[in-house]
């Protein structure tokens, strides 16, 4: 298939880890910070083509799995709304809330709808006047510029019954929040669909403020392969630099365009991350001129916060501190049909991945 | 397990097989392993005897409607236990108001697909519910089909060794992105047709001319990553695939890279697993390649040593990963 099989290529995917094997001279650790790496990654079996002194972590990049339990229970709270229709991504289905989850509101009879984009959600909401649909926004760069467009088609189309429930956030705060947090580690493999929307240059602060490498990444084996060899040779020339692997889709400056519906609809707020805790000026809220589409302002629910499962170490993995293996839940009370964390949860969160992929 | 029924008990992963296991069979007792038709000893004949129920959204469907799938997922599985599929009874739940010339085209369907497959449909039932009661209509078809006593042990895959050849009759996913892609909610469409046909044909050829068919299974849901799941669980021994044999359409793997999904886990609905015998596998596939829905055939892995009943994949990329059951329906990815 074009545009596919070229970058899954054996014969350029074994010369890559060649040139792997010869240039890996010391110990290195690198972290992807997309959930489509991490994905990617188990999902070609790239561990098992990089030697021994090569390590490759998961960090905060999948939004799924960031996303607080504070969220998935406002969510079941709507859900249980006569007059509510929930639209949402199909990966936020399964997310454990503290007490249930989405597909099990559906299973209850919630109408709860899996939807591709947020236009989806916009024409639910003009097929079905009487009802309030609301969207639940997530994701980060890549996505939150759909849901800015959804806004501003609603506003034009004058759309009343259709609203937001945003837990849109942004990558760069989080990835200087992992970097304080003394995480060890020698290099970013940047997100690439993100870096497409934003550009390379948001990442630039890393290498030069924090003498981290970064290399903004493709999602294919040659991809994250050739990304790897880019990273060792920063790390043994001592010039932790921004590069652009991903060339095909990503420039310096990114997609202006997407960018400008972000900012005019969007604004940065402090933000919830699993893991984390609130990163300041990490998520996106609403501006206020389109406030009317808030559905945490136009239909507000109560929620109880409740503690999350002490035993489980999602936070410390999405830190890139542990590995899902260090979890005493991990495989044992903890699997894709009873996830206890999120990163079990998501097709592209670390537990979920290793235990679906990892040979032990 | 869980206090309610969700979409997932019914995706062929984990859960359905929890659900049975710990309900269905429990309580009538029936003995493990589970295979696609009971095989049942009636002086001097052995029969096989399965049933299966079709709630397919929507009825109709690029290459088929649910008719067609309704006789065909009852042959190919009496089939796939080595019988030779003969009756077919057909019960159908009709929600009021349907439009009967879209049942006349459902049956329509129906009949041909009985001819074709060389099978009678003898007897059947109808009830028509009230509005809301059901989703427009559900068919009901169970089969019966003589064995020879000499294949009972194929569905158990009690012959398997290590070196045996795993083939496939074509390319894997198209029954499911079909379906998808007439969805009426799905804002795009596919030039992807069902691959639903019956295989009785096929598979009684390859069972004629060669004895060395270890196991068959069709690969409707949890696709062949259930199947091997089961089959290593049941055989207690390791399986290789080799992701780059299995056949996968472009417009399939065109839609599974958009949508995340593996093309390893979507039903089909006219496929089948055979597990040949060591030296028999060359003989088996160009029998299979003879037969229109086994054009396509492929020898996509083997039964390797090992017995910890994992199902590894040698990927694409020449790494290496597990290819685990499938733990509920595939959603769609954020981005």
């Amino acid at each position: 298939m074009k545009y596919i099989d070229e970058y899954r290529d054996k014969n350029l995917i074994f010369r890559l880890a060649d040139q792997i094997r010869k240039s890996a001279t010391g110990e290195y650790t690198f972290m992807e910070v997309c959930g489509g790496h991490t994905a990617a990654i188990h999902r070609f079996g790239i561990p098992s083509l990089l030697p021994g002194n090569i390590k490759l972590i998961s960090g905060p990049g999948c939004p799924v799995c960031v996303t607080g339990t504070d969220f998935m229970d406002k969510a079941v709270a709507y859900s249980e709304k006569d007059d509510v229709i929930i639209t949402t991504f199909g990966d936020l289905m399964r997310v454990p809330g503290s007490v249930t989850s989405l597909e099990k509101m559906r299973a209850a009879g919630a109408d709860v709808r899996i939807i591709f984009s947020g236009l989806d959600a916009l024409g639910i909401a003009k097929l079905n006047p009487d009802k309030k649909i609301i969207f639940l926004g997530i994701g980060f760069e890549t996505t939150a510029p759909g849901t800015a467009v959804t806004i501003k088609k609603a506003e034009l189309e004058n759309i009343d019954n259709f609203y937001l429930l945003s837990a849109h956030k942004t990558m760069p705060a989080a990835m200087e929040e992992i970097i304080k947090g003394g995480a060890s580690f020698n290099g970013f493999i940047c997100p690439g669909h993100v870096a497409a929307v934003t550009g390379s240059s948001h990442f630039s602060f890393i290498p030069e403020k924090y003498r981290i490498g970064c290399v903004v990444t493709g999602f294919e084996p040659t991809d994250l392969l050739q990304s790897i060899l880019m990273l060792i040779r920063q790390v043994n020339l001592n010039f932790p630099d921004i590069q652009i692997q991903y060339r095909r889709a990503v420039t310096g400056e990114g997609n202006i365009l997407a960018q400008k519906q972000m900012r005019e609809v969007f604004e940065p707020c402090d933000a919830f991350w699993r893991g984390f805790g609130v990163i300041p000026s990490s998520g996106l809220t609403l501006r206020k001129v389109y406030e009317r589409f808030d559905a945490g302002i136009a239909i507000p629910v109560k929620v109880v916060p409740h503690e999350e499962n002490k035993s489980c170490i999602c936070g410390d993995i999405l830190r890139g501190s542990k590995t899902p293996e260090d979890c005493p839940l991990f495989r044992n009370l903890c699997s894709p049909e009873n996830p206890v964390g999120a990163c079990m949860v998501s097709n592209e969160g670390s537990c979920n991945t290793w235990y679906k992929y990892k040979i032990t | 397990m869980d206090a309610t029924v969700t979409l997932n008990h019914g995706s062929g992963g984990k859960l359905t097989h929890e659900l049975i296991s710990q309900v269905f069979a429990k309580k009538f007792e029936i003995p493990e392993p589970l295979t696609d038709s009971a095989v049942l000893k009636i002086t001097g004949t052995t029969l096989a005897f399965t049933t299966d129920s079709y709630v397919v959204d929507p009825l109709f469907f690029p290459g088929g409607n649910i008719g067609k799938l309704a006789i065909c997922g009852t042959v190919n599985d009496l089939a796939v236990s080595g019988a030779k599929p003969m009756f077919i009874s057909a019960s159908f739940i009709i929600e009021e108001g349907f439009p009967l010339a879209e049942l006349i085209q459902i049956v329509d369907s129906m009949a041909e697909e009985a001819v074709k497959a060389g099978v009678k449909v003898v007897t059947g039932d109808t009830k028509v519910v009230g509005k809301g009661k059901c989703d427009k209509l559900f068919i009901t078809t169970s089969g019966t089909g003589i064995m020879d006593h000499r294949l009972e042990h194929i569905s158990s895959g009690s012959h398997i060794r290590q070196g045996d050849h795993l083939i496939i009759n074509g390319p894997l996913g198209n029954h499911s992105i079909a379906v998808l892609g007439a969805r009426n909610n799905l804002s795009f469409s596919t030039p992807v047709i069902t691959d639903c046909a019956c295989l009785n044909h096929l598979i009684s050829g390859v069972l004629e001319k060669c004895g060395e068919v270890h196991f068959m299974r069709d690969l409707t849901r949890g696709g062949l990553a259930g199947v091997l799941n089961e089959l290593a669980g049941m055989t207690g021994r390791d399986i290789a695939v080799d992701e780059a044999a299995v056949p996968v359409d472009d417009p399939v793997k065109g839609a599974c890279e958009m949508f995340g999904f593996d093309p390893l886990y979507l039903a089909n609905e006219g496929k089948v697993l055979i597990v040949a015998g060591s030296g028999s596998e060359t003989e088996v596939l160009d029998i299979m390649r003879a037969y229109l829905p086994g054009k396509d055939s492929a020898i996509i892995g083997e039964i390797i040593p090992g017995e910890r009943k994992l199902v590894v994949l040698n990927t694409s990329a020449g790494g290496k990963r597990i290819l685990d059951m499938p733990s509920g329906v595939q959603l769609p990815r954020i981005c």
